[in-house]
């Protein structure tokens, strides 16, 4: 049972990074960790961050095509 | 090695080696699919146990206590320690995309074989190796872009070139996936229907993942993936009601020219809106198509129609010109090895790496998975019936309009078809013609449609399959065209702003349109004369596209040469040497055949000069009606020639660089790499 509800987590997890959303857990823990004190963004917050960060096209950030 | 593990290896090699000898040597009876699957699959494990490891362990050096980019860098944003499988998948999703599934296609005019041994011989010694270099190198530089890396290990002027070689392939692979969806939609209510609704669903998305509850991924896809489902049953009623099918019935050129509108106008909206929903769909129903596809061959287990080689080896097919080398190898570029790959693999994917122990699974692996992605979009091309494959993938300029004179043009080559096959088929699939409907798409399509139906819902579902396989390809390439063209409008941002320092403001909402407007004119330029094409756009622009993608590969595997002997590893460079040689051998010489061969069919200037002579003397020559038509297709030859000249001319320059780089780290005794992290770095010392 446990071993489904890892692998489940896993798919979840990248199921969420395939479309360019890491772990929000993991990043609180980091900032509660490294960043003692200093503000910690909401769920939303992060979303948007990381939707926004993953369109911004900057120098050396391409998308693949194939 | 333990006992038991030789055994077991034994027996898959022996595995792979009997189906593999079944696969090549069965000549006149129909193979079954599964036999080529069998041997992929065992030729993949043994390359990854025995090749990949290989490569990794004792040509790269994996150091497997050497802190990666991830934790140095550790943000939980864009720098996190990521699980294996996770990356791997996240890592699969980003490489996979439209070209697997359509060069395999194109390359079945010559049979099965040609390109299945390409895209395993490809993959093992060039594409898994390439990717796995690249990831390596990149994440002992805090995951820094190919170019970036290009300029810092070979030089600044080779970086520049290498740039503009990507704005090339960037322009030429919109144009050309977006004429795979015009050829895929023209004249096809169903399929256009679906597609449109795409963009209303997506608004949908955006603003219920915005506003109503924000950032629910998963609440946001499933609702996506009802509605769309919803819009692909409802797309048969409009397509048997004649007053609404009007609505949805367009021609190529009119096609082309709402994606050219539909690209400027997403491009500049906010990401949030369309961009990311449909990249969410799109990702989420790519994977599960492929999925669905393993599975249903898997069940079905079809046999190939397709003979093992056609008589097309010899450059006279009607689907795209030329001969087997070097055509074929630029024809299947992902899959077997894809340049693009390497921006991925140096973008986000090093980044995430826990441990550098980790990157044969994910580069390599990661490869090895898209290559079985290719493999079964060329069992999809196999298992329909040769002729309506001819019929389907031959322009109208050589087959003719009706399906009475494609029969008997297609049945004069060989591959003996009815009329009433043609027809039946696309009334099976819930279309009026299926003929000409060039570029990869509608043939796996009916193929994954044929497969599909086999184990669920029969020939009643023959045409929801279809239009569903047609939608999934639809929908990536167009999040492609989204994307793409925020790409190519930021690089020529930057390069128009050297000149103009205004230009280079990308937060500016004027530049932003001005720069979408340009990269939508270069790409849509392509686009349209690609579908006015008299030729049929696919068969002169996709030897185009496979030329400049390989010449990227060539260009990444050159950086990996490079490097191994920077690292003093020359005594394995064989390794990246061999499949960049090849590479560089293909591109230059293919590229060189498409401007200077003499035939007509495959040189560009020939072509041109063909053209050329016959206005001078006021003739039309078929297919085009009028001289102004005939100006306007030498113009294009002359401008595809410059395309392929060019990308020949960074082949070539990106070679001379190397070769000067490689003499100067030969005649240095030290490691001369660019490497961040290590000893320096872990004992306090200065990085980079």
């Amino acid at each position: 049972m446990t071993r489904v509800k890892i692998a489940w987590g896993w798919a979840v997890r990248a199921g969420r990074l395939m479309v360019g959303v890491p772990d929000y857990d993991t990043y609180v823990a980091h900032r509660k960790l490294h960043h003692p004190g200093e503000p910690v963004m909401t769920y939303v917050e992060f979303f948007r961050e990381r939707q926004n960060a993953r369109y911004a096209v900057e120098k050396g950030r391409f998308k693949g095509c194939c | 090695m333990s006992i038991r593990s030789k055994l077991i290896w034994a027996a898959v090699v022996v595995l792979g080696a009997m189906a593999f000898g079944v696969v090549a040597l069965t000549r006149g009876e129909p193979i079954n699919a599964a036999w080529l699957v069998i041997a992929a699959v065992c030729i993949y494990c043994v390359s990854y146990r025995f090749y990949g490891l290989f490569i990794a362990n004792k040509v790269l050096g994996v150091d497997t206590t050497r802190q990666t980019p991830a934790y140095r860098r550790n943000d939980g944003l864009d720098y996190v320690p990521t699980n294996r499988f996770v990356l791997f998948g996240h890592h699969f999703a980003a490489i996979a995309g439209a070209g697997p599934l359509v060069g395999p296609v194109l390359a079945a005019q010559m049979g099965y074989l040609p390109g299945t041994l390409w895209i395993l011989a490809g993959v093992v010694f060039a594409g898994a190796v390439q990717d796995m270099t690249v990831l390596f190198i990149s994440t002992r530089r805090d995951g820094r872009s190919l170019g970036d890396m290009i300029r810092s290990e070979i030089g600044p002027a080779a970086g520049t070139i290498a740039g503009i070689g990507v704005l090339l392939i960037c322009v030429i692979i919109l144009g050309v996936l977006a004429l795979v969806v015009v050829n895929a939609l023209k004249g096809s209510p169903w399929g256009t229907f679906t597609v449109f609704c795409t963009l209303p669903i997506a608004i949908i998305m955006g603003v219920y993942g915005r506003f109503i509850r924000p950032g629910r991924i998963a609440e946001m896809s499933i609702i996506g993936c009802v509605l769309l489902l919803g819009a692909l049953i409802y797309g048969r009623t409009v397509s048997e009601t004649p007053d609404l099918a009007a609505y949805f019935n367009f021609s190529g050129p009119t096609l082309a020219l709402i994606i050219i509108g539909y690209g400027f106008f997403a491009s500049v909206l906010p990401v949030w809106l369309v961009l990311a929903p449909r990249d969410y769909l799109s990702t989420f129903l790519k994977i599960g198509a492929v999925g669905l596809l393993a599975i249903g061959i898997l069940i079905v287990r079809p046999d190939l129609q397709m003979p093992a080689l056609t008589r097309f080896v010899d450059g006279t097919g009607p689907v795209w010109p030329g001969t087997l080398f070097p055509f074929l190898f630029i024809t299947i570029a992902c899959g077997a090895v894809s340049g693009w790959h390497a921006l991925i693999a140096s973008g986000t994917t090093p980044k995430m790496i826990e441990n550098e122990g980790q990157i044969a699974f994910i580069g390599y692996g990661g490869m090895l998975m898209e290559s079985f992605v290719a493999i079964m979009a060329l069992i999809g091309a196999s298992v329909i019936h040769p002729g309506i494959y001819f019929a389907m993938n031959s322009s109208a300029g050589l087959i003719g309009n009706t399906a009475v004179q494609a029969a008997q043009v297609v049945s004069s080559w060989g591959f003996t078809v009815t009329p009433d096959m043609l027809t039946e088929i696309a009334r099976d699939v819930g279309e009026t013609s299926i003929l000409s409907r060039t570029g990869g798409a509608p043939t796996l399509a009916v193929g994954m449609a044929s497969i599909l139906s086999g184990f669920l819902g029969g020939k009643a579902l023959m045409g929801i399959w279809y239009h569903f396989a047609i939608l999934f390809e639809a929908l990536f390439i167009l999040t492609t065209v989204d994307a793409g063209t925020r790409v190519c409008r930021f690089m020529i941002q930057d390069l128009v702003g050297n000149a103009l320092p205004a230009f280079k403001e990308t937060k500016s909402w004027t530049n932003n349109v001005i720069g979408s407007a340009l990269a939508c004119v270069l790409w849509g330029y392509l686009l349209y004369a690609g579908v006015t094409d008299p030729l049929g756009g696919i068969w002169t622009m996709w030897p185009l596209f496979g030329a400049t993608n390989q010449m990227l590969a060539a260009i990444a595997l050159t950086l990996c040469t490079v490097v191994l002997f920077k690292m003093k590893r020359q005594r394995f460079a064989w390794v990246t040497l061999v499949p960049a040689t090849w590479l560089v051998v293909c591109t230059v010489t293919a590229g060189a055949e498409k401007v200077f061969h003499p035939d007509p069919a495959i040189g560009f200037v020939s072509h041109a000069l063909k053209f050329g002579s016959a206005v001078a003397a006021n003739q039309v020559l078929a297919p085009a009606k009028t001289l102004s038509e005939m100006s306007r297709v030498i113009f294009n030859d002359y401008l595809d020639a410059t395309l392929a000249g060019l990308s020949v001319a960074i082949v070539l320059a990106m070679v001379i660089f190397a070769v000067i780089t490689i003499r100067r780290a030969l005649a240095t005794p030290s490691n001369t790499t660019h490497e961040i992290g290590g000893i320096a770095a872990a004992a306090g010392g200065a990085d980079d």
